[in-house]
């Protein structure tokens, strides 16, 4: 190989060579990564986190679908929540973080962000994050953060109907408050 | 302050242990967290809050566990750590109750950390819920176990999710499919068990059961080969229905998302055909039909369409589609890029991203709308842009693009120059067909943002510039004009610093002028200005300062006119609180008032820099090879001159060779203690310093030419490492080279005590990671070289690593005498870098025998302490 690079003479050539260097590298390192997920294919998941913070950065629900210490947690909300809340409204809800895509969206003072995988369907994401809001606001009427705050464990038990080890699993919202509204009645 | 705090916080928590409060409820305690002002009054809070659910836990309160995990589900959504309740969690989970299962099942989906035992502990009981009577109950159970198992529960639980697979109840279904996919996912294995039921749930209409079964079947796919080729066979058709039933249905109010019924369902499906269709082309013709309606029916003015068509361009793309429904998928994309909308947009720079693997040329077309995104006002669209901008580049297209993509530099946004410059310049680097185009980009790209390029880039510039003779005249005036208007750009300061020193009289005397090129004026002095400027504004840089000062020595001896005034220059930093210009201040002024005779050797134009070894060096030192590779280079024909700059045997007496000899070992040393990519430098500086300090001895010459032939060593050798300073350095010891040997070669054979000091800093780690880079392999024998040989002495290194310790590599050295008068007092001397350790085992004897007969050996011992470190 050393040889055949001594021997070429023409610039671009030469470039080339290097740049086919780097080209091998970038490829060594996908199959490194791809070697890496299937060790862990825990990680092969669409949805990873799904996050509800408020204006003031303030997490008001926090579901992860991967094992993360506290620490991590906190660092991971910390770095994301600055990154979208400094974009404008007109720019796309989409923001790349370290190894996964975090998709989020605004409703009045409240940031809905769910990270996913880097090939997962972003617009479909952004659905889902309307359908729970539309959830939400079917079982309080007019969902608002302090809803969300006094009543985390039924959000949590709506949330838990659509989505299981980070799979979307209904899409239904009758389907999905069927339980909360069974056990709210026989309470 | 914190000792208040901590008072306050044990005040507060002594209140709450108190027996008098039983405890706030859930409402009680978010009013007051939200209450707090401060986050030390919100930890106290909290403090308080777990001291009563540890004593409520302890005095086992059955009828406060579920407020208390409702508390501690909030207390751990704020970031406090709660694994004292997980227990607590399993006791919910075995109570009697579907409400306290409920927050149970929850709380140890949340609240789990430590996984294995409390996991151990809670199998039990979910095997009794799996096969609980009522439905929400298993329900309940298959949820979490779908979150959390490990792969000990997948084995003993996977019978029970299997039988409930095949339950009545449709939510019970659902959620048993979703579960095995975790199953599946933690044992492979098991997904035989699971292909024939995922497929059976295929027929059922329920939407919740359809896409739990389908991202079943895809994780199954995933899994395991056979059951890609049993669902090919056996789902193909049934997957088609299930999107043709979802597309042409009308109206289904559960499911509508405006319009369009339940797009998650249709993205999923189309996501497992894209799976099987992947490189099968019996399944791809069966959906082709499909697919092709989906694509043409779907509104587009919705996100939920969006969704939908976003999906089924990339299953497209993935499977073998015929060339018809490409173009469709291409279409399809090009609106979406016209879109108004950012999202759209970045799923179709996303998506264009993969096709451009499937179809280059129908990528091509949208080239313009592209290169409009790189110029967006949204970061996230602007970094897709731009990555595929760099993937569309080829041959034809590269001078337009890297002109519209540099023009965009004036105006880009001061985060987004950084990623802008590094794909610039290496589009330039990668499609530099033409030398007078390359060299004229990169001027610009230094113009512009030369804060942003990195020193390998430069330095690879610089490489290209010394080979370029033809050029280096344009070049140097191009620089200057620039440094004109550009001047607060680092990069270019130096590289035109750089060129000014060494190409100054080009630029004076309009050497080389081009067709088309304005002839500047530019006096001597003038170019001297220019580089009093920069070194003046770059103070505070320590390299452009010392780049600064070596090109000013250098114009001292291209214009001897301005000799003066250099001088003057030059002396100001004199008292430079920088140690390293300092240095060079008061070295210099001493060349250029006291060496005149040789300083116009000293100072002559360096050499061509030998482009093959650079870009092999370069390559080289991308892989993350040792440290030492930066500092040596590896082995390529008719730059490894190591022996004859490298050893130093004089002709003095021995009482002087000891003293020059220690003079020089502790010296190199010295030299060695900065960092690596100061190395040259430094060797330089002590030639020169020695050539001072030595005026007064007799044969000061005699050691400024070995000192710098020291320097010349690793000046022709090179370093590969992108300290773009260095050239600038190189050239002057250079000159002294052909003397040195001369020195060597007139050593007298009748001088019987030569006290060769070998700076074996640089020449064995050239040896020794030539050998290790290029071979890429743990070596641990190196052939032995031939470390310096004149016609009285020679001396072989014989190279032993040993595996288990890479770090340390022991030479063998083996001197013998070339003459015919024996050698006594032999001593031999080495010196290393600060990074490496050297042992020097006694020598055999310290007569060498004359005439080649027998010799005299000795160990050494080197350690590289950064081995294998970037």
């Amino acid at each position: 190989m050393a040889k055949e690079r001594r021997s070429v003479e023409s610039l671009s050539d030469l470039w080339r060579a290097g740049a086919e260097q780097a080209h091998r590298e970038v490829e060594d390192d996908g199959v490194e990564q791809q070697r890496s997920k299937q060790a862990g294919r825990d990680d092969e998941m669409t949805i990873r986190f799904v996050l509800f913070v408020n204006k003031q950065g303030q997490t008001r629900l926090a579901q992860y679908y991967e094992h993360l210490s506290l620490d991590e947690r906190r660092a991971l909300e910390g770095e994301i929540v600055r990154k979208c809340l400094a974009r404008t409204d007109q720019q796309c809800s989409f923001v790349e973080h370290r190894n996964y895509k975090v998709v989020y969206r605004r409703y009045a003072s409240l940031f809905f962000l769910v990270g996913v995988d880097n090939d997962e369907n972003e617009l479909a994401i952004l659905e889902f994050i309307h359908l729970l809001v539309e959830t939400m606001d079917r079982h309080f009427g007019n969902v608002c953060e302090l809803d969300i705050m006094f009543h985390l464990e039924k959000v949590h038990f709506m949330l838990e109907e659509m989505v299981m080890n980070g799979c979307i699993v209904e899409t239904s919202k009758q389907n999905i408050l069927a339980p909360i509204q069974l056990m709210e009645k026989t309470s | 302050m914190d000792t208040v705090e901590k008072i306050v916080e044990d005040f507060a928590s002594d209140i709450a242990m108190s027996p008098f409060s039983s405890g706030t409820s859930l409402r009680e305690m978010i009013r007051a967290i939200r209450a707090c002002k401060t986050a030390a009054e919100e930890r106290a809070v909290v403090r308080r809050e777990c001291a009563a659910i540890r004593t409520a836990i302890s005095e086992n309160e059955p009828e406060l566990r579920h407020r208390n995990m409702a508390k501690l589900m909030f207390i751990h959504m704020l970031g406090y750590p709660t694994h004292f309740a997980q227990m607590e969690c399993l006791k919910l989970i075995a109570a009697a109750g579907y409400p306290e299962k409920r927050v149970g099942y929850l709380g140890l989906m949340l609240l789990l950390d430590e996984r294995q035992e409390v996991l151990m502990l809670v199998t039990n009981s979910l095997k009794q819920d799996l096969n609980h009577t009522n439905q929400f109950i298993v329900g309940l159970a298959l949820c979490a176990l779908g979150n959390i198992c490990s792969s000990e529960m997948a084995r003993d639980l996977s019978p029970e999710v299997e039988r409930l697979m095949r339950s009545r109840d449709v939510n019970t279904k659902k959620k048993a499919a979703l579960c095995s996919i975790r199953i599946v996912r933690k044992v492979p294995d098991l997904a035989e068990n699971f292909m024939g039921l995922a497929a059976s749930l295929l027929k059922e209409k329920h939407h919740g059961v359809l896409i739990s079964a389908i991202q079943l079947c895809t994780e199954l796919c995933k899994a395991s080969r056979d059951a890609l080729e049993y669902l090919r066979k056996n789902c193909i058709e049934g997957l088609a229905r299930i999107l043709r039933d979802v597309s042409n249905s009308s109206y289904a109010p559960e499911y509508d998302v405006s319009g369009i019924v339940d797009p998650f369902l249709h993205i999923r499906v189309l996501k497992l055909l894209r799976i099987l269709g992947q490189g099968d082309a019996d399944c791809s013709e069966y959906m082709n039909d499909i697919l092709a309606q989906v694509a043409t029916k779907t509104e587009s003015n919705k996100n939920a369409g969006n969704a939908i068509l976003y999906e089924c361009v990339q299953t497209i793309m993935g499977i073998e589609a015929t060339s018809g429904l490409r173009v469709l998928a291409i279409n399809i994309l090009g609106r979406f890029l016209s879109n108004r909308d950012n999202n759209i947009r970045y799923v179709a720079l996303n998506m264009l991203m993969r096709a451009i693997a499937v179809d280059a040329l129908a990528v091509q077309r949208h080239r313009t709308t592209i290169l409009e995104c790189v110029k967006d006002a949204d970061a996230s669209i602007r970094k897709r842009a731009l990555e595929l901008v760099y993937l569309l580049v080829n041959d034809t297209n590269v001078k337009p693009l890297t002109k519209e993509l540099i023009d965009y530099l004036n105006i880009a946004d001061p985060d987004f120059i950084g990623d802008l410059t590094v794909k610039i310049c290496s589009i330039v680097e990668k499609f530099s067909q033409e030398k007078l185009w390359y060299l004229d980009q990169m001027f610009k790209v230094l113009s512009l943002a030369g804060n942003h390029v990195k020193d390998d880039i430069c330095h690879a510039l610089i490489v290209v510039l010394s080979n370029t003779a033809e050029l280096q005249g344009y070049s140097v005036r191009s620089l200057y004009k620039a440094l004109q208007s550009y001047g607060k750009q680092a990069s270019l300061v130096r590289v035109a610093v750089w060129c000014i020193g060494e190409y100054g009289e080009m630029l004076v005397n309009n050497v080389g002028m081009l067709d088309g090129e304005e002839p500047i004026k530019v006096t001597e002095s003038n170019a001297v200005g220019a580089v009093e400027v920069a070194l003046n504004r770059y103070s505070a840089d320590v390299t452009t300062g010392a780049m600064c000062l070596v090109a000013l020595l250098k114009l001292s001896s291209r214009f001897p006119s301005t000799s003066e005034r250099v001088k003057q220059i030059v002396a100001q930093n004199k008292e430079n609180v920088v140690l390293e210009l300092q240095q060079r201040s008061i070295e210099f002024t001493s060349i250029i008032q006291r060496h005149q005779s040789i300083r116009s050797s000293l100072l002559e134009r360096m050499p061509v820099l030998d482009e093959a070894s650079y870009l092999v060096k370069r390559a080289t030192a991308t892989q993350a090879t040792i440290a030492a590779d930066k500092l040596a280079p590896t082995v390529t024909p008719g730059s490894l001159k190591l022996p004859n700059g490298v050893a130093k045997p004089t002709s003095a007496p021995l009482a002087d060779l000891l003293d020059l000899s220690s003079d020089g070992a502790p010296a190199s040393t010295i030299a060695s203690t900065t960092t690596p990519n100061d190395f040259l430098q430094d060797l330089l500086g002590i030639g020169v310093s020695s050539s001072t300090t030595g005026v007064t001895s007799t044969a000061s010459t005699d050691i400024l030419m070995d000192l710098l032939s020291i320097g010349s060593s690793p000046s022709q050798n090179g370093t590969p490492i992108t300290d773009f300073r260095h050239p600038g350095q190189e050239s002057k010891p250079v000159p002294a080279v052909p003397e040195a040997i001369d020195l060597l070669g007139s050593l007298s054979p009748a001088e019987t005590k030569p006290t060769p000091v070998v700076p074996q800093d640089m020449d064995l780690l050239d040896g020794l990671s030539s050998n290790t880079s290029i071979s890429g392999l743990e070596n641990t024998t190196h052939p032995s070289i031939t470390a310096f040989q004149s016609a009285t002495l020679k001396i072989t290194f014989d190279f032993k690593r040993k595996p288990e310790n890479p770090r340390e590599t022991t030479i063998h050295t083996t001197f013998t005498n070339l003459t015919s008068s024996t050698f006594t007092d032999f001593i031999f001397q080495a010196a290393v870098p600060k990074f490496i350790q050297l042992r020097l085992d006694p020598a055999s004897g310290n007569t060498v025998p004359a005439n080649g007969n027998g010799s005299v050996t000795q160990g050494l011992n080197v350690t590289n302490n950064q081995q294998g470190q970037l």
